[in-house]
């Protein structure tokens, strides 16, 4: 087991109104083994022992499922390793004497809570505005009952992959949320269920991702490659297909 | 109107607006090189090709209001969505890198767009609202033998280049079309389009330069 250290800059901000700055810690001997967030855990403790508030961050899964965690690392959102989030990004990705600066994802329709602690929650107004399938309940349908096909299941399957961390929206130049909007309703409109909601879903999401302050999509592509869960950009351009075809074509407004 | 204004209402209409405002100024800018390389074959054959096209009397006319009001559509939309998209993120980043995703082209478009604007204006000074008895042989070799012009004239052009590079294939994605078949090739046909008008239109400043007979 080998060991590193590293000298970190990391955003200190008290709560969503203080004013925040890079403050540096010097990290100690950190195990080439652990991961970012184990690096930080390592951190607070020894915050925590000299009597100094412990740097605040979110995470919950530690697997790379939940989309809970992510900081920017170095200009990277979830650190430098292509399909990785933060919590599975492992400290042999780096070199004894790196200086790491670690800042919360950035946007103006993220808040920013404490430190490296971001109020997301603006990625659930946009799935609460149309990103779902209304169905009857009553008994389970049967598996397989609708056909669809395979090259429809996989595609939807890709686009479902997103976690929701929205490392999209901070790694965009203009803070735009569109990959995130394009998962989901590519999800939905690549499958029958997703029908017959699909012109009012598309709509309604880029209106709420419009009124929540995201910025436009230039196509400049740093979503897709920032992406934890490699989600492709081909979904931006269904996303805005489905929406023009909603506008232009269908009786909802 | 309604359509248009709901359009207007939103980023992917704004985008969708800028795309087929792009995409018909690309076709103009198409034409317009076809045009320009007719002076590769000689001063009598650039001189009639110039004097065919503004015998087309009203029809020149009405074609330069639609390209006006085109770049007014795309322009004035640009400049919003370039607002827009700095208020997205009013506190920036201490370390601002890269993914790779972006290109030289996508992260200057808002810029070769000024070069360009401030280009188009100098350049309708210089063969529009100008004296339309001279000859347009003799009119291109008279401007563009000043050496400071000539550059200012390719300097814009590549600017223009690198405008296409990226503005050529984000229209179709605008629109909605990305193909895993047939979106590399979209790709590089962006980038050999955006080559070919910079070179057309670059190689007449850098021929009235260096070459002795070229419009003569
Ligand atoms: C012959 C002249 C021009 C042509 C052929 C052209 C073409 C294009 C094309 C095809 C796009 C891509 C649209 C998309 O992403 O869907 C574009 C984008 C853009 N153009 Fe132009 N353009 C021209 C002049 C200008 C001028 C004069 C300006 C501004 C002063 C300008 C500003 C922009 C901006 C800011 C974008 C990016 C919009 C965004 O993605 O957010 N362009 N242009
Ligand atoms: S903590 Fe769940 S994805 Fe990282």
């Amino acid at each position: 087991m080998s060991k590193i250290e590293l000298t970190l800059k990391i955003w200190r901000q008290a709560k969503s109104d203080a004013p925040g700055r890079l403050q540096t810690y010097a990290s100690g001997p950190i195990s080439t083994d652990m991961s970012f967030l184990e690096m930080l855990d390592v951190l607070n403790e020894r915050l925590t022992r000299e009597g100094e508030e412990p740097v605040a961050f979110d995470h919950d899964c530690r697997e790379g499922i939940c989309g809970m965690c992510g900081a920017v690392v170095n200009g990277h959102p979830h650190g430098p390793e292509k399909e990785t989030t933060l919590c599975q990004l492992h400290m042999r990705h780096f070199k004894d004497g790196d200086t790491l600066v670690i800042e919360p994802f950035r946007a103006k329709a993220y808040k920013i809570e404490k430190d490296l602690v971001v109020d997301r929650s603006s990625l659930d107004k946009m799935i609460i505005s149309g990103g779902f399938v209304s169905v009857n309940t009553g008994g389970a349908p049967d598996a397989n009952g609708i056909p669809i096909p395979q090259k429809n299941a996989e595609e939807a399957m890709d686009a479902a992959a997103c976690i929701g961390c929205g490392a999209c929206v901070a790694a965009c130049p203009n803070a735009s949320a569109m990959l995130f909007v394009a998962a989901k309703v590519s999800h939905l409109a690549l499958l029958p269920q997703g029908q017959p909601e699909q012109a009012r879903r598309a709509l309604d999401m880029v209106r709420e991702m419009d009124a929540l302050g995201f910025g436009n999509c230039s196509n400049e592509r740093e979503c897709e490659a920032a992406c934890p869960k490699g989600i492709s950009i081909r979904n931006i351009a269904r996303l805005n297909r489905e929406f023009l075809k909603a506008a232009i074509f269908s009786d909802e407004d | 109107m309604g359509l248009i204004g709901s359009l207007y209402r939103s980023s992917v209409g704004k985008k969708s607006i800028m795309a087929a405002s792009g995409l018909l100024l690309s076709l103009f800018l198409l034409t317009h090189m076809l045009g320009n390389s007719v002076s590769f074959l000689g001063r009598n054959a650039f001189n009639t090709y110039a004097e065919r096209l503004h015998s087309l009397g009203v029809l020149v006319y009405i074609f330069e209001i639609g390209l006006l009001t085109l770049f007014l559509i795309h322009i004035i939309t640009g400049i919003i969505l370039y607002l827009e998209n700095l208020q997205a993120r009013p506190a920036r980043y201490s370390v601002n890198t890269s993914e790779g995703g972006r290109s030289w082209g996508s992260r200057t478009m808002p810029y070769t767009g000024v070069i360009i604007l401030i280009f188009i204006i100098v350049h309708l000074m210089n063969f529009h609202f100008t004296d339309k008895s001279v000859p347009v042989a003799d009119l291109v070799r008279e401007l563009l033998s000043s050496p400071s012009l000539a550059f200012f004239y390719i300097f814009s052009l590549v600017a223009l280049a690198l405008h296409l590079s990226h503005g050529f294939w984000s229209l179709f994605q605008s629109i909605g079309f990305n193909h895993e078949k047939y979106n590399p090739l979209l790709m590089k046909g962006a980038l050999v389009f955006s080559i070919l008008m910079g070179t057309v239109f670059i190689l007449i400043p850098v021929l009235t330069l260096v070459s002795r007979s070229f419009l003569l």
